[in-house]
């Protein structure tokens, strides 16, 4: 319970920085960009060695996150280059988030399938 | 003729607009974004939880994880719920992985009376590739960084 | 002396009339404050079609048959066809065009097109090259959101200057004073003409955010509006009221101070259909009302109707369009706009 309360603090924060950030920059930011700069900001953090800790307290709070996809890339290239050298450094990111990936090419294309746009009310 | 106006610079023009512009409303959508941020992830933290009990190790359990949520998303995004969370909740809905997933199933479906191939084939990813490609991108840099650093 | 008045204005020697107008709209505009005034109102965004770009085209080619309707006119006589909306290649003009087999000319003036078919119309008539031509103008919420934003489903938050794209239709039927007889629907109201046509400059102050389209078109719309009183040698009290298109509340008020600036308060006489189709604090719309079919439903149904039952003696029209695509906002243009005026009276 105590894990659930704590992913829940620190990623509603987490949304809540990201919030005031789009509202309160004078350019537009659109959703490519935020999840952008989410996905890269997290890699850099895990790669400095910062954002581990956060996932230590956090839990799903800092995993589900987009930053937190970033982490999973930035962590799955360095085991790879422990365990395989050059290529790991190649393969380690994609291989860490494929299953991330390959859910949404699926659903993506299920949900294309399955339903219509709805018209906005 | 000229007016005076037209000899403004855009400067001057957005000087002058901004006493125009309604105001955001910042607080509301801060707290719509936390609470639905953070409802995601907890949800999140659940689904994880039921993982391990599973017997799945950290690792695999996030990648689990992450996969039920981004089902979530796709099929929130499906039934025509998730643009209208995410009207409200905006980063809330937009941080989260299932925001990645409405990303990509919002594009596939909007593009699917374009055909399956150049249209839900080729439209899936013109949101949500750009994430692939700067993931890509960054994991790759910062591996052979890792690899130069080793050596 | 020659037609021409200042340096954009046109004065028309042989006024042609408004014999018949249609207006279409869809359900959310048929829920705001002019949703009693529009001849049809369509179920549901799809309205039987399998693609919103076909719905669209479909309300087209209906407002077009009920202009035409209305002005007594039967098949064939439309001899030209002026239309545009707000799609690549302007395809709901295009194929509605197909539907109609009219002689036609596609144009494209983004939101200010209803404008600029009624000026380009009056003018065609007035130089007697056609005695009876329609003009209309179209757009659908959903079409403008996948090409000009993002997909509908996605879950994005609208700010607040930002407008909601009306699903709409309006379409003119103007006839040369030679052919034109009163149509018996209107018996004992007004016939309505149009007089004047001030043709617009692209005016472009800098504004960026595709989604403040107001503000980049506020100063066309001023521009405008100051030109063709300077070349006519009129005042704001000439006119009942002065219509801009769709400049929605961020881009009307702009207007009115950018107005204020050169000396000229237009009051309670300066109306937006952007402002005038939704009900903000009701509808969720934001800034207001926006593309071809809003000033073409507004400025067709509820303000034509003012001019037919004598509220109004004389209206000024002005049309305005950011003349943008995605791709010039991404590399980085700003927003070139305009704004076309047409002169609506009332005639003897």
């Amino acid at each position: 319970m105590e894990q659930i309360g704590m992913a829940f603090l620190i990623g509603g924060l987490i949304c809540l920085a990201v919030q005031l950030v789009i509202d309160l920059t004078p350019v537009t930011l659109t959703a490519g960009h935020v999840m952008v700069g989410l996905v890269t900001g997290g890699a850099v953090l895990s790669a400095l060695g910062w954002y581990e800790p956060l996932v230590q307290l956090a839990g799903a709070g800092a995993t589900v996150p987009l930053s937190g996809f970033g982490h999973a890339l930035a962590q799955g290239a360095m085991r790879s280059v422990d365990e395989r050298g050059l290529l790991g450094a190649l393969s380690g990111g994609i291989e860490a988030t494929a299953v991330g990936v390959a859910t949404a090419v699926i659903f993506g294309y299920t949900m294309a399938v399955l339903f219509d746009p709805k018209p906005k009310r | 003729m000229a007016f005076s106006f037209e000899q403004w610079t855009p400067k001057v023009y957005r000087r002058f607009l901004q006493s125009m512009k309604p105001k955001r409303t910042i607080a509301k959508n801060a707290l719509w974004a936390f609470f639905v941020g953070g409802l995601f992830c907890a949800l999140g933290q659940g689904i994880h939880n039921f993982w391990r009990w599973q017997g799945l190790n950290a690792f695999d359990g996030a990648a689990a994880t992450a996969a039920i949520l981004v089902f979530i998303g796709a099929f929130l995004t499906g039934i025509g719920v998730y643009d209208q969370l995410g009207k409200h909740a905006g980063a809330g809905s937009l941080v989260p992985i299932t925001g990645f997933a409405n990303a990509v199933v919002a594009s596939a479906m909007e593009f699917k009376r374009e055909g399956y191939v150049f249209g839900v084939g080729a439209k899936m990813f013109t949101i949500a590739g750009p994430v692939i490609v700067y993931g890509c991108l960054s994991s790759v840099v910062i591996g052979l960084i890792y690899f130069l650093r080793m050596h | 002396m020659g037609k021409k008045r200042g340096k954009q204005t046109f004065a028309l020697a042989a006024p042609p009339y408004l014999a018949g107008a249609y207006t279409i709209a869809g359900t959310k505009e048929g829920e705001g404050p002019l949703g009693e005034c529009f001849d049809q109102l369509i179920p549901d965004a799809l309205w039987g079609e399998t693609t919103w770009e076909k719905t669209e085209s479909k309300l087209m080619t209906t407002a077009v048959r009920g202009a035409c309707q209305r002005a007594d006119w039967t098949e064939g006589d439309a001899e030209l066809l002026l239309a545009g909306d707000l799609l690549n290649q302007t395809i709901s003009a295009n194929f509605s065009a197909r539907a109609l087999g009219i002689p036609f000319f596609g144009i494209f003036g983004a939101c200010s097109t209803m404008a600029e078919g009624l000026g380009l119309g009056a003018m065609l008539i007035d130089g007697g090259y056609v005695d009876r031509l329609v003009a209309t103008a179209s757009s659908h919420h959903e079409t403008a959101e996948r090409q000009f934003r993002s997909p509908n489903e996605l879950g994005v938050q609208r700010p607040p200057e930002a407008q909601w794209t009306v699903t709409g239709a309006g379409a003119a039927a103007l006839a040369s004073p030679a052919v034109y007889h009163h149509p018996a629907s209107l018996a004992g109201r007004s016939a309505v003409t149009v007089t004047h046509v001030t043709v617009g400059k692209v005016v472009d102050l800098g504004v960026k955010d595709a989604g403040d389209m107001g503000s980049a078109m506020a100063p066309a719309a001023a521009h405008t509006i100051l030109t063709h009183l300077h070349d006519t040698e009129r005042t704001v009290g000439d006119y009942d009221a002065i219509v801009t298109g769709d400049l929605g509340h961020v881009g009307h008020a702009a207007c009115r101070a950018l107005m204020a600036a050169e000396g000229v308060v237009p009051g309670e006489r300066l109306l937006d259909c952007g402002v005038m189709i939704f009900d903000a604090s009701r509808q969720d719309t934001h800034a207001g009302g926006s593309g071809c079919g809003c000033s073409a439903v507004v400025i067709l149904s509820e303000l034509l109707r003012r001019l037919r039952d004598r509220c109004y003696r004389r209206l000024l029209f002005v049309g305005t369009g950011a003349l943008f695509s995605p791709m010039s906002s991404q590399q980085g243009e700003s927003i070139p706009a305009i704004g076309h005026a047409v002169v609506l009276e009332r005639g003897e």
